[in-house]
């Protein structure tokens, strides 16, 4: 990351030698533009997709649409989502939130398979009988990049299910898009990274298909499309520039006690669990700024994380940054305020408790669970002790000093 | 200024104090057996290996599985092997692979760490035939199973345009409940011949 402005021009220099053509977008809108640009130019009214969650970040699917164009996700799990009109929920596994039986019942208002068919096999040869359909007839393939290779200009895509490869053998067009932070220096570095990415993604020795593209088929164009969208911000943060290393692995999404609860929709952003609440906010603040709050910072997904971010003291961090960017909700600053207040005055606390023990267990429910009171919208009050700790305590060490 | 030097101005002012780039000179994993362990492996991943000692054995041991009895539409990328009946190099629109049920193609290196295969497309003229045969069957010479992926990339060069994929087994997906299914877009099995003879 440190030498990643020689590595994208060197990356630039090698890949037009072999014959592709590099572009440049700053953002997500200009990067929708590019490729937009590329189909309307070659007359594409058919594209296979796989493999881009930066497709996905950018929102590129309901852009080209909008334009005529008919993009279909052909990795099985992207494609169930784009079917259900959904995000993918996770990065490595889009659809792991959706269960057999649903997926029988979307294939049999689609494909016409048998009504409540639930076995993964019959579901993935139906799913498969399709696609292929999808890929006989694409005007041009899209992928994700995986690694980018600097010295050699060329690019690597790791699929299981070989859509990638199926995606853009074809047809005579493919587009490549891939985030700047995608920079190897060299070839050789991919005996690492190629290890890290499977082990850590689904326990793999290897990903079934890692395809390693340099220049275009010939008779075919290869046009590759790097893409900042804020990633130059975060290589700016002394920070956050860590989270730039990141494989999209989806090991800190697995073992995130948080994620597993609460599913990768709960998020609502592209990439989620604790990568997800780091890249979020830093692409807009205020937008995400619940994210890194919903974490009980355990320190699981550093432990896990093969390239060795360390996310939950970048989370932490971001708590204080959206604190002191003022992105923090008046219901929450208030009472930590009041908080503070109280636990800084001793004799305060202690006449708080006092006066509570006493009043509270005679307040009528509405004092108590109303609007103010978000947290009781789902929970009661626990039964309040008639003595403090304190007393509690101090009672106990009288009677063992008697007994002594 | 245009988006290419917005951004690379944008990386070289956030540029920090550089990193020097780890060796890769290290004492990387190796096997008593790698051809063993390549099988093993390949097992493990859904693909089967099979040893033979010259390529005309290989029609013998294809002629035992059903996928290749049964299968219609062949092709071959290896002398005299596997019973063609489409020749490669007269197809010039690879859409016409798409009945393609059995290939028996090349390999050029076998990594007993992960039970990979690297191709290319160097003299193939179709390379989604790797990935549009119904069942695949790749060629590779014993003598050229390496222990690591390390190994393996100090044979590889890039310089000229040229596609090459590790291939380690059949396709698969785990997309639906997390149940493996082999037989994703790609092939649904995969057999590695290891030929020992060198000729």
């Amino acid at each position: 990351m440190t030498h990643l402005a020689e590595l994208l021009e060197q990356f630039e220099e090698n890949a037009t030698k072999l014959g592709a053509t590099v572009h440049w977008a700053r953002d997500a809108a200009e990067h929708n533009e590019i490729v937009y640009g590329l189909l309307r130019d070659h007359d594409v009214k058919k594209l296979v997709k796989s493999k881009s969650m930066l497709t996905e970040e950018c929102h590129l699917n309901p852009f080209l649409e909008k334009h005529g164009i008919e993009v279909t996700d052909t990795d099985l799990g992207e494609w169930l989502v784009q079917l259900r009109e959904e995000a993918p929920s996770h990065i490595v596994m889009p659809a792991i939130h959706i269960r057999k039986e649903e997926v029988g019942e979307l294939f049999h208002t689609v494909l016409g398979t048998e009504k409540g068919a639930s076995d993964p096999k019959y579901l993935a040869e139906a799913a498969r009988n399709a696609l292929r359909q999808k890929f006989m007839a694409a005007d041009a393939g899209l992928t994700g990049v995986n690694f980018a290779i600097a010295e050699t200009g060329g690019f690597v895509v790791c699929t299981n299910e070989g859509n990638a490869d199926l995606g853009v053998s074809l047809p005579k067009l493919h587009i490549a898009c891939m985030g700047i932070e995608k920079m190897i220096p060299k070839p050789e570095h991919l005996g690492v990274m190629l290890r890290l990415l499977a082990r850590s993604a689904t326990g793999q020795p290897i990903t079934t298909y890692s395809s390693h593209f340099h220049g275009p088929r010939p008779g075919a164009e290869l046009h590759i499309v790097l893409v900042d969208n804020g990633r130059s911000n975060l290589l700016a943060s002394k920070e956050f520039h860590r989270s730039l290393n990141c494989i999209r692995c989806g090991a800190c999404m697995n073992t995130c006690p948080v994620y597993r609860r609460s599913g990768g929709h709960s998020y609502g952003t592209t990439v989620p669990g604790p990568i997800g609440s780091i890249l979020a906010p830093a692409r807009d603040a205020e937008e995400h700024s619940t994210l890194p709050y919903a974490c009980s910072l355990c320190g699981s997904c550093t432990d896990v994380c093969p390239v060795k971010i360390d996310l939950h003291h970048q989370l932490l961090t971001w708590r204080r940054e959206i604190a002191l960017q003022g992105y923090v909700s008046l219901d929450k600053t208030v009472p930590m305020k009041l908080a503070a207040a109280l636990f800084r005055r001793p004799w305060l606390f202690r006449l708080a408790g006092r006066v509570a023990r006493a009043v509270v267990p005679w307040l009528p429910r509405f004092m108590l669970y109303n609007p103010l009171n978000p947290w009781g919208r789902q929970r009661e009050l626990p039964e309040f002790p008639r003595e403090s700790f304190q007393q509690a305590y101090a009672r106990r060490q009288k009677s063992s000093e008697r007994g002594s | 200024m245009s988006s290419r030097d917005t951004i690379l101005k944008a990386i070289r002012n956030s540029q920090r104090e550089a990193t020097p780039l780890p060796t890769l000179e290290q004492n990387w994993l190796r096997f008593d057996d790698p051809v063993a362990h390549f099988t093993t492996v390949l097992q493990s991943v859904g693909g089967k290996c099979i040893r033979v000692s010259s390529t005309t054995e290989i029609d013998e041991q294809l002629n035992l599985f059903p996928q290749f009895e049964s299968a219609s539409v062949r092709t071959s990328a290896v002398e005299g092997v596997g019973k063609p009946t489409v020749n490669i190099d007269s197809i010039n629109d690879p859409h016409e692979l798409e009945n393609i049920d059995f290939a028996v193609l090349e390999g050029q290196i076998a990594v007993a760490e992960n039970g990979a295969v690297w191709v290319t497309d160097k003299t193939l003229k179709h390379r989604v035939l790797y990935f549009i045969a119904q069942h695949l069957a790749l060629v590779v010479r014993t003598s050229s199973v390496v222990n690591n992926m390390h190994e393996a990339y100090r044979q590889l060069s890039f310089e000229s345009p040229r596609f090459g994929a590790f291939v380690s087994g059949p396709s698969k997906t785990a997309d639906i409940e997390q149940s493996l299914v082999i037989g994703a877009h790609g092939p649904r099995s995969h057999i590695v011949f290891l030929v020992d003879d060198e000729s």
